[in-house]
């Protein structure tokens, strides 16, 4: 699939966004540099910001290949950064003590370069995964970018209202880690506890938005903790206490030490979000439904929106337009 | 006059393609039409344009083919909307007085704040359904679903009627906060609902025979519009649920 059914799709929901940020995540995108990081970089002044960041690669491993990311002049698009992306290798005898060395190599310099090198600002850093995001409306950051041109089996789409922060090309969804990325409608209340929780294990909110303690969070709770999608919806998203009393005995119990491990990993306020990694999505909102999510199915294909429009207009004979209940993840996998 | 954004005129009968088109545009179409004397706009391939029939007045009827974005018919006094499709969020939102008539499914917060009129939803809708319908004197609005509801349905409900004719019985709901806050209004349901799913400040009763009397036209007038048996409904039990008390939240805001 190229990025025109996307593009397509989110325009019915331009009244969703103020033109302020849109993006788009593309999976499998760069098929000829597939087993390398694809690191995307905004640049603020690039001639003076570009070295540190080259130099703090090379400490770690070796850049590939490096370009500007194409783009093309839009009437309402101020390209107030450059965007760039490296693909890298990193060097696993550098993390010599980690069973995922170089996804810790990344994870690293992701945090080192967004909280220690102004003008740079690492916003996406997975294989195989290419991030299309800057202010404007959904049309013109796709026309920005020229999506059409690139493939992928998994796209994910955003158009921002930011409420709390003000938009800027970083705080555009999706946001991405390594292989997550994450798009997101609403508000995360709960931000300063899973932001205080989430840097307590390494990472560092560079992007004055709450959504990406969601990325960091996947990060940690399936990653690194080696919990199932459906878990991390339920640790995030958890049950009412009312309802875990009810369930019986093994399942209770599982809630239970779910939501007390995991309790500052809870997200309050009203959202609905899709996390996609290589090899599937999930879509969940929060646990009163606060934000809407419809999905349907067409064929192989799993579509996930805020608006039943937005699907039809990809598939206009989509059948099982479903909305799943509160808290409940959708999953799907990929099958090659 | 026969130009692809505006009305085919052909007598009080008009037909809008709306392929393509943004909702502006098409509310206007709508409107002119009205303002001509129509009384019966048939509208093709609508894809998520929102807002359609807002803030209409008079005697008119709308045929909408496709999927029409949220709130449908929101502040509408009078006409009617035959929707054959999908609703997204709030069709009859803060509705004064008509119909709508969804032969399919709604989002959430169906005929949210709704003060007149009816809504009937051949299907199942999302959350929130009937959240704080109100009504005064002869204002007073109705929703009537045939399928499935989620949580909070009736929450902070303050007048009107909910008729929820689906699930069937063998089927129980399991949806949290049924009538959460209300403080007026009623929300009767087909077969029973467990003390568990009642919301905070609702209480359940059988219904009295007049009030299921009451119901009997809002059952056949479902049927009739949805090609459904109305005796299998109209045998079937109900439950109702109301406020608690006249003033169920009153220690919350005075003291008394």
């Amino acid at each position: 699939m190229d990025g025109r059914a996307i593009r397509s799709a989110l325009s019915m929901m331009d009244e969703r966004g103020s033109g302020e940020g849109a993006g788009y995540v593309a999976y499998g995108a760069f098929p000829e540099f597939a087993d390398y990081y694809a690191i995307h970089v905004f640049f603020d002044a690039i001639h003076e910001t570009k070295a540190a960041v080259d130099q703090e690669l090379s400490k770690w491993g070796t850049i590939v290949h490096e370009e500007e990311i194409p783009t093309y002049e839009q009437q309402n698009i101020r390209k107030i950064h450059t965007p760039w992306r490296y693909f890298f290798q990193p060097d696993a005898r550098l993390m010599p003590r980690s069973t995922t060395p170089e996804d810790d190599i990344i994870m690293h310099l992701v945090m080192k370069v967004n909280t220690s090198i102004p003008g740079a600002l690492v916003y996406a850093s997975g294989k195989n995964i290419a991030i299309f995001k800057a202010s404007g409306w959904p049309e013109e950051v796709a026309d920005f970018y020229r999506i059409q041109d690139y493939k992928g089996y998994i796209w994910l789409g955003h158009n921002r209202y930011p409420t709390n922060t003000p938009g800027w090309w970083g705080g555009a969804h999706p946001f991405n880690l390594l292989h997550w990325s994450v798009v997101h409608n609403g508000e995360i209340t709960s931000y300063g506890t899973n932001r205080r929780y989430i840097e307590s294990y390494g990472y560092r909110c560079t992007m004055f938005t709450d959504t990406e303690v969601v990325a960091y969070l996947f990060d940690l709770l399936v990653r690194r903790h080696h919990l199932a999608p459906e878990l991390a919806v339920r640790a995030l998203a958890p049950p009412f206490w009312d309802e875990i009393d009810r369930m019986p005995g093994g399942e209770a119990y599982l809630n239970r030490a779910i939501r007390l491990t995991y309790g500052p990993a809870l997200m309050n306020g009203p959202f609905a979000i899709v996390v996609a990694k290589p090899d599937a999505i999930v879509g969940f909102t929060d646990r009163i439904k606060l934000r809407p999510l419809v999905t349907g199915t067409m064929g192989p294909r799993l579509y996930i929106s805020s608006e039943e429009a937005a699907i039809r207009v990809m598939e206009p004979e989509v059948g099982d337009i479903t909305m799943p209940r509160a808290g409940e993840p959708v999953i799907g996998r990929v099958y090659s | 006059m026969s130009d692809q954004w505006g009305p085919d005129a052909v007598m009080d009968r008009v037909r809008i393609d709306a392929t393509g088109m943004h909702y502006t545009p098409l509310n206007m179409a709508i409107r002119a039409a009205v303002a001509e004397g129509a009384r019966e706009i048939e509208i093709d391939h609508v894809m998520g344009q929102r807002f359609i029939a807002d803030g209409l007045k008079g005697d008119v009827r709308l045929i909408i083919h496709g999927v029409p974005g949220g709130d449908l018919g929101m502040f509408m006094s009078g006409p009617t909307c035959i929707v054959h499709g999908n609703c997204d969020h709030a069709p009859g939102n803060t509705m004064d007085s008509g119909l709508i008539v969804i032969h399919g499914s709604a989002g959430d917060a169906v005929a949210h704040s709704m003060r007149g009129g009816k809504v009937f939803v051949r299907d199942s809708i999302g959350y929130r359904g009937g959240i704080h319908m109100k009504q005064y004197r002869d204002k007073r609005p109705i929703l009537v679903l045939g399928g499935n509801f989620r949580a909070f349905l009736g929450e902070y409900m303050a007048g009107g009627l909910i008729l929820a004719l689906g699930p069937p019985p063998d089927s129980p709901i399991r949806e949290r906060g049924i009538g959460s806050g209300i403080h007026g209004g009623r929300i009767i349901v087909r077969g029973d609902v467990d003390d568990e799913y009642l919301g905070v400040g609702a209480q359940k009763s059988p219904l009295t025979r007049e009030e299921r009397d009451e119901i009997s036209p809002l059952i056949r007038e479902f049927a009739t519009y949805f090609r459904r048996d109305p005796d299998v409904l109209l045998e079937d039990s109900y439950v109702q649920i109301r406020p608690s008390s006249s003033r169920p939240f009153a220690s919350k805001y005075t003291w008394e």
